[in-house]
């Protein structure tokens, strides 16, 4: 039970008559980097929103960190770091200031808080960058530092949705770089992505197509459960199938 | 509430930032007292008037000069016929017209009726009120004087004496800067605090807000704090300027002024907010905004008496916060009241500002949909 970070059961959502997500079963372990891949609209950003209790569940439940999502959405929130597909920082705001609101937001006060985004600033090394506008940063850094936002309360699990998308290949590789060694430190990743060379660099995939839950498993078997070759063609595959 | 603080410091950050938005908060109680102190004045006077003397005795010339001193009327023109004197009020170059007949000084001296004629363009009400009281004022003065003349009297045998009393002059400017406290509040309060919560949805940061632990409460509470501090500086400007520069007298508690007035500017911040988490946009909310706005400056009594209104209507303007806090803005600047006479009205604003953040927080939920 302890290994389980997250805990996804028949979880369901409705939009009107529209199914975003239906049904979907799983299990993330503890210190996973656990990739959710799908075309757009296959339901990804709507589980992510539902698991860190920002979206409430049709039907089906979830626990997030042994935490009921349905029951307890504002304590599933102290115990997940979330970085939004849309970078959701303060344009208008400096590296430094994003960072102490956040730490202030979650909790920490004083000296601690200073320490906390002492660690994270060195871990991303934004140092240079504190007193910089986050409105006027590249997509990389502003990326690493809505991660940074997101650590600052020493999640155990995180939820990073499409984090890459507009960030170059440099900056991606540090990224992941940074990811893997937070899932060594025992933090439980979800992260949904288009590329398939991230997809390729997680421990295990979930492939969803309209909703539904297509294929599960380690990056080669689920390339074999939808019938391609590579992870590329099962997913070229599955975009021609939901489109057609 | 741990979270507060770090909410407020953030709200206070981004509004320094936010220059345009500031000079505007800073430069409306500015403008606005300019334009009500000077431009907009209800005693209208000296309205331009255009003479027919068909007497052109010394008579008539004391009685033109009568209505002239009183100050409401300014003769531009002397006309020789009645025709000209219409066409120029229909053209517009005159508001009123004096007609004294030609037989003015003889039926004065037979003792018979004398008569004078003003005509006054009633079309603004407002502006021929004055005017129309100032002639019948004239006529009446001049009859008493021919009729204690006649009595054999050198003293009239009733005298009124009328004082009015907390603005002895009559001056608009007094009526107006305590009221212009609370309207320039209502007007920035309310549009500030509207377009918070649907700014930082647009913007995408909102998501990301509402994903930490912070409370909805502190949330709310921190995002109308540095507002707050806004709202009395705003308070402070149009008062000083109104003591220096247009001379209201400020004769009560400024201290009581200024806890109370904390009570209506948590009010209209709160409106706002409640307002913010009814809309999807900047633009839904500053239309709801203006929505509330007009009733306010129109029902509230800043520049109609709610006397005058239907009795609905003077129902209606209980709901809004304006009309309480004008209450007690002219009962403390003006009458120097202290808290006992204004006790209902400050209740009343209590009321408003713990309603208006619970309906608020209750409005807002911490998910997307």
């Amino acid at each position: 039970m302890t290994d389980v970070a997250v805990d996804i059961r028949d979880l369901t959502r409705r939009f009107g008559a529209l199914t975003a997500v239906s049904h979907l079963t799983l299990r993330i372990l503890r210190g996973e980097v656990f990739g959710l891949l799908g075309p757009n609209g296959s339901g990804k950003t709507t589980t992510i929103r539902m698991l860190c209790g920002l979206l409430e569940p049709t039907e089906g439940d979830a626990t997030v960190a042994g935490i009921d999502v349905r029951l307890a959405p504002e304590r599933v929130k102290t115990q997940v770091g979330y970085m939004s597909q849309r970078f959701g920082l303060y344009e208008d705001l400096t590296v430094g200031e994003n960072l102490d609101f956040y730490g202030g937001i979650y909790g920490l006060r004083g000296a601690a808080r200073r320490q906390r985004v002492g660690v994270v600033v060195e871990f991303l090394g934004v140092g240079g960058r504190l007193g910089q506008l986050a409105g006027q940063l590249s997509g990389g850094w502003k990326q690493r530092l809505a991660l940074g936002c997101a650590l600052l309360h020493q999640p155990p699990v995180l939820f990073l949705d499409e984090p890459t998308a507009g960030v170059d290949p440099a900056a991606r590789r540090n990224f992941w770089r940074a990811i893997h060694d937070l899932a060594r430190d025992g933090t439980t990743v979800l992260v949904t992505t288009h590329y398939m060379d991230e997809a390729e660099r997680c421990d295990r995939l979930a492939m969803l197509s309209l909703g539904h839950l297509i294929a599960l498993g380690t990056p080669p078997e689920v390339a074999q459960q939808v019938g391609g070759k590579t992870l590329e063609d099962a997913y070229i595959i599955l975009q021609e199938k939901d489109e057609g | 509430m741990r979270r507060f603080w770090p909410m407020v410091r953030k709200e206070f950050i981004q509004m320094r930032r936010d220059r345009l938005t500031l000079g505007i908060m800073f430069g409306i109680p500015v403008v606005q007292l300019l334009m009500f102190g000077y431009a907009i004045q209800t005693d209208v006077r000296h309205i331009p008037t255009v003479v027919v003397d068909a007497s052109r005795t010394p008579e008539s010339r004391a009685i033109i000069q009568a209505l002239e001193n009183t100050g409401n009327f300014r003769i531009v023109a002397y006309a020789d016929d009645r025709g000209t004197l219409d066409d120029a009020i229909a053209r517009g170059r005159a508001q009123a017209g004096i007609v004294v007949p030609y037989d003015y000084a003889r039926n004065l001296g037979r003792g018979s009726t004398a008569s004078f004629q003003v005509i006054v363009d009633a079309s603004d009400p407002l502006s021929s009120q004055s005017a129309l009281a100032a002639a019948a004022g004239v006529a009446q003065v001049r009859n008493l004087e021919l009729l204690a003349a006649l009595a054999g009297r050198s003293t009239l045998p009733l005298d009124a004496r009328i004082r009015p009393r907390y603005n002895p002059g009559l001056r608009s400017p007094t009526y107006i800067v305590p009221g212009l406290v609370g309207l320039i509040l209502t007007m920035t309060m309310v549009l500030i605090t509207a377009v918070a919560i649907v700014r930082e949805r647009e913007r995408g940061t909102l998501e990301q807000l509402i994903v930490t632990p912070i409370s909805r409460t502190e949330l709310m509470l921190g995002k109308i704090t540095p507002y707050v501090g806004v709202g009395l500086f705003q308070m402070t400007a149009v008062l000083l300027l109104g003591r220096f520069v247009f001379d209201v007298p400020l004769v009560g508690s400024i201290g009581l002024l200024y806890a109370v007035s904390l009570l209506f500017i948590v009010a209209s911040l709160s409106l706002g907010l409640f307002i913010s988490t009814l809309v999807k946009t900047q633009q839904q909310a500053m239309q709801l905004s203006f929505f509330f706005m007009l009733p306010s400056i129109l029902l509230s009594g800043f520049m109609f008496p709610r006397e005058a209104m239907p009795v609905a209507f003077q129902w209606i303007s209980l709901l809004i916060p304006l009309t309480h806090f004008l209450k007690i803005l002219r009962g403390i600047l003006l009458k120097g009241v202290g808290i006992g006479p204004i006790a209902p009205q400050i209740l009343i604003l209590c009321g408003f500002a713990v309603g208006l953040i619970a309906l608020a927080v209750r409005r807002f939920h911490k998910t997307l949909d």
